[in-house]
C-alpha cells in the first residue's frame, strides 16, 4: 500500500497534538523539578509544589472559580467517575435518585449503570433530534429523592451544545447538585462556572492540545462529596496520588492557550465549520447533518451518509490522508452503532454511514477544501458498490 | 489492522455491479446489522460463467466479498458449495477477530444465490445451515428466517 505523505488531522474530538510550548512549560518537571510535591521540606518538593499551586491558581482563573475548588485526576472519565459516585456515596442518606441524559459518554453512563446495581436509580432523559436536552425535562425529572443531574456541556459525537445555564438554575431551584461533562467543551468555548450555576464540572488536558493522562474536576465549596481515590492526602485529602506536576503543569499552560483569544479562534473555527456543512450539504445528496445547526460546537462537523456504511468511508479518507471519525458499529466493535446517533433517533442503517469531523485550531481553510474535494468522489465509489443505493434517483 | 491483501480488496474491489439477466441472487444481512451483501451469478452448465457484487458494510465486508467472487469465478456450482469462509480469510491473509464474521457472511452470500438458483430451475434446495455471523462468538440471527 502506498504511504501517503499528505495527512491532514480531523479527528481533535478524539484527542489532540500536544503543543509544542505546552511540553516546553512541561520540560522541567520531568528531569529537574521532580521533586514530590508533597516532600515541601526539600528544594525539588517545595520548587513541584509551586508549579503545581500556580496551576491550580490558572485554572480556576479561567474556569471562573477558587483555586480550592479545583482539583486533579487522571482523566477526564475519572473526573466523571469521581462527581458521580462520589456525590452518590456520600449523599445516599438524601436520596438514591439521579438523573442525566441518554446520550452522554460513556464515562458518565456507565458509574450510573453501576450505581443502579447498587441501589441507586437512574432516570435517562430523552434528547430531541438535535441532541438537546430540555430544561423542563429535569425539572419535571426531578423527586424528593434526587440528589444528582449530570448533563453534558457538549455533545462529543454530534457537537450540540445543551442549556446548562438554564439547566444550572432548576437544579439550584429545586436543591439538587448539577454536574456537567465538560470534557469536549472547556477549551473550545468560554466556561464560568458561577454564571453556568453548576457544582461540579469535568474537563480533560488532551482535548485542548494538553498532555494525556490529566483532567481536573471542579467542585464547588460545600459540595459534600466521597473521594473516590483513596489513600495519601494530596488534592486536600479529596483525591489520592502523588500529582503529575508535569501533566497538570502542561493542562494549565494548554487551557490558557486556549482562553487567550478564544473570541477569533472561535471566529476562524466557525467560518471553517460551516464551510465544511455548507461544502458537503452542497456536493452530496442524501446526507444530514447530525445535531443542532447553531448551537453547536464550533469544531464539530458530523454528517450521516445514506446508503453507506462509516468503516469503509474512514478507511477511503485515511487512504486520501484525511483523519476522521465515525460512529458505526464497525468502528465501534460493538454491535450497534453510537448510542448518540441513535438517540437523536437515527434507524441503525443511517447511524452506520456517520463521518465526524473535529477541527482543531491549527487546521485551515485549505485543509478543509481538500476535504471537500476528496469527500464527493469517495461517497459515490461507495454508494455505486451497495445494494441500497440500487434503484435510487439520482 | 488489516492486511495489505484486504487493503488491496478494499481499495480496488473486484467483480463490483449487477447482472441484469443473473440467474442466481442472493442477499443475506440487513441494514439494522450494518452489513448486507448481494451476489448476481449467471451460471450456465453447472459453471459459474459470470459473478458480480454490491456490499453495503464495512472495509472487511467489502474485501471478503469482493475476495469470493474472485475464488468462484469460472467454477461448478459444486465447487461452489464448498467455499469456506476460512478460505477467504486464508485468501486475504488474515481478518482481525472481530472481523471474521464478514468473511461468514461473504461465504453465506455465495451459497444463497446458489440457492436462488436451484430454486430457479426447480430443483430441491441444499440443505441450508445458518450458523448466524455473531461478533466474536455472539450469535447474531438477523439474517435468518
Amino acid at each position: 500500500m502506498n504511504r501517503v505523505i499528505f495527512m491532514v488531522y480531523f479527528d481533535n474530538a478524539a484527542t489532540t497534538a500536544l503543543k509544542r510550548e505546552v511540553l516546553d512549560r512541561m520540560t522541567p518537571y520531568l528531569c529537574e523539578i521532580y521533586g514530590n510535591a508533597s516532600s515541601t521540606y526539600t528544594s525539588t518538593g517545595i520548587a513541584a509544589r509551586k508549579g503545581l499551586s500556580e496551576a491550580r491558581s490558572e485554572i480556576a482563573r479561567i474556569l471562573g472559580a477558587r483555586d480550592d475548588e479545583i482539583f486533579f485526576t487522571a482523566s477526564g472519565s475519572e473526573a466523571d467517575n469521581w462527581a458521580i459516585k462520589g456525590i452518590a456515596f456520600k449523599n445516599k442518606d438524601r436520596g438514591n435518585h439521579i438523573i442525566t441524559t441518554k446520550i452522554e459518554h460513556h464515562a458518565v453512563l456507565y458509574p450510573c449503570e453501576y450505581l443502579e446495581k447498587h441501589g441507586f436509580e437512574v432516570t435517562y432523559l430523552d434528547v430531541d433530534e438535535f441532541g438537546m436536552v430540555s430544561p423542563d425535562a429535569v425539572k419535571n425529572a426531578i423527586r424528593e429523592n434526587t440528589i444528582l443531574v449530570s448533563v453534558m456541556f457538549a455533545n462529543n459525537e454530534i457537537g450540540t451544545i445543551n442549556p446548562i445555564r438554564e439547566i444550572g438554575a432548576v437544579a439550584k431551584e429545586k436543591g439538587v447538585y448539577f454536574h456537567t461533562d465538560a470534557v469536549q467543551a472547556a477549551g473550545a468555548v468560554p466556561i464560568n462556572v458561577g454564571e453556568l450555576g453548576v457544582d461540579l464540572l469535568s474537563i480533560s488536558a488532551h482535548k485542548f492540545h494538553g498532555p494525556k493522562g490529566v483532567g481536573a474536576l471542579y467542585i464547588k465549596k460545600g459540595v459534600r462529596i466521597d473521594p473516590l481515590i483513596h489513600g495519601g492526602a494530596q488534592e486536600s485529602g479529596k483525591r489520592a496520588g502523588t500529582e503529575n506536576v508535569a501533566g497538570i503543569v502542561g493542562m494549565a499552560a494548554a487551557l490558557k492557550m486556549a482562553a487567550d483569544g478564544m473570541d477569533g479562534k472561535t471566529k476562524k473555527l466557525t467560518a471553517i465549520r460551516d464551510r465544511l456543512i455548507k461544502g458537503i450539504e452542497d456536493a452530496i445528496p442524501y446526507c444530514r447533518l447530525n445535531g443542532h445547526r447553531t448551537k453547536r460546537l464550533p469544531n464539530n462537523v458530523s454528517f450521516c451518509f445514506r446508503y453507506i456504511e462509516g468503516e469503509a468511508l474512514l478507511l477511503s479518507l485515511d487512504m486520501k490522508g484525511f483523519i476522521v471519525s465515525s460512529g458505526s458499529a464497525c468502528t465501534s466493535g460493538s454491535l450497534d452503532p453510537s448510542h448518540v446517533l441513535l438517540g437523536i433517533g437515527l434507524l441503525h442503517e443511517i447511524a452506520h454511514g456517520s463521518m465526524r469531523v473535529s477541527l482543531s485550531d491549527l487546521n485551515t481553510r485549505e485543509e478543509a477544501d481538500e476535504l471537500l474535494k476528496a469527500l464527493p468522489p469517495i461517497v459515490e465509489k461507495l454508494r455505486a458498490m451497495s445494494p441500497l443505493y440500487e434503484g435510487v434517483e439520482r | 489492522m488489516y492486511s495489505d491483501r484486504v487493503m488491496d480488496h478494499f481499495a480496488n474491489p473486484r467483480n463490483v455491479g449487477e447482472i441484469a439477466d443473473a440467474n442466481a441472487v442472493g442477499t443475506v444481512g440487513n441494514a439494522k446489522c450494518g452489513d448486507i451483501m448481494k451476489m448476481y451469478m449467471k451460471i450456465e452448465n453447472d459453471v459459474i460463467v459470470d459473478i458480480k457484487f454490491k456490499t453495503f458494510g464495512c472495509g472487511a465486508a467489502i474485501a471478503t466479498s469482493s475476495m469470493a467472487t474472485e475464488m468462484v469465478r469460472g467454477k461448478t456450482v459444486e465447487e461452489a458449495l464448498r467455499l469456506t469462509n476460512k478460505a477467504v480469510v486464508e485468501a486475504l491473509e488474515g481478518l482481525p477477530p472481530v472481523k471474521l464474521h464478514c468473511s461468514v457472511l461473504a461465504e453465506d452470500a455465495i451459497k444463497a444465490a446458489i440457492e436462488n438458483y436451484y430454486e430457479n430451475q426447480g430443483k430441491t434446495p441444499t440443505n441450508k445451515e445458518c450458523r448466524g455471523h455473531g461478533r466474536e462468538g455472539e450469535g447474531c440471527t438477523c439474517c435468518c428466517e
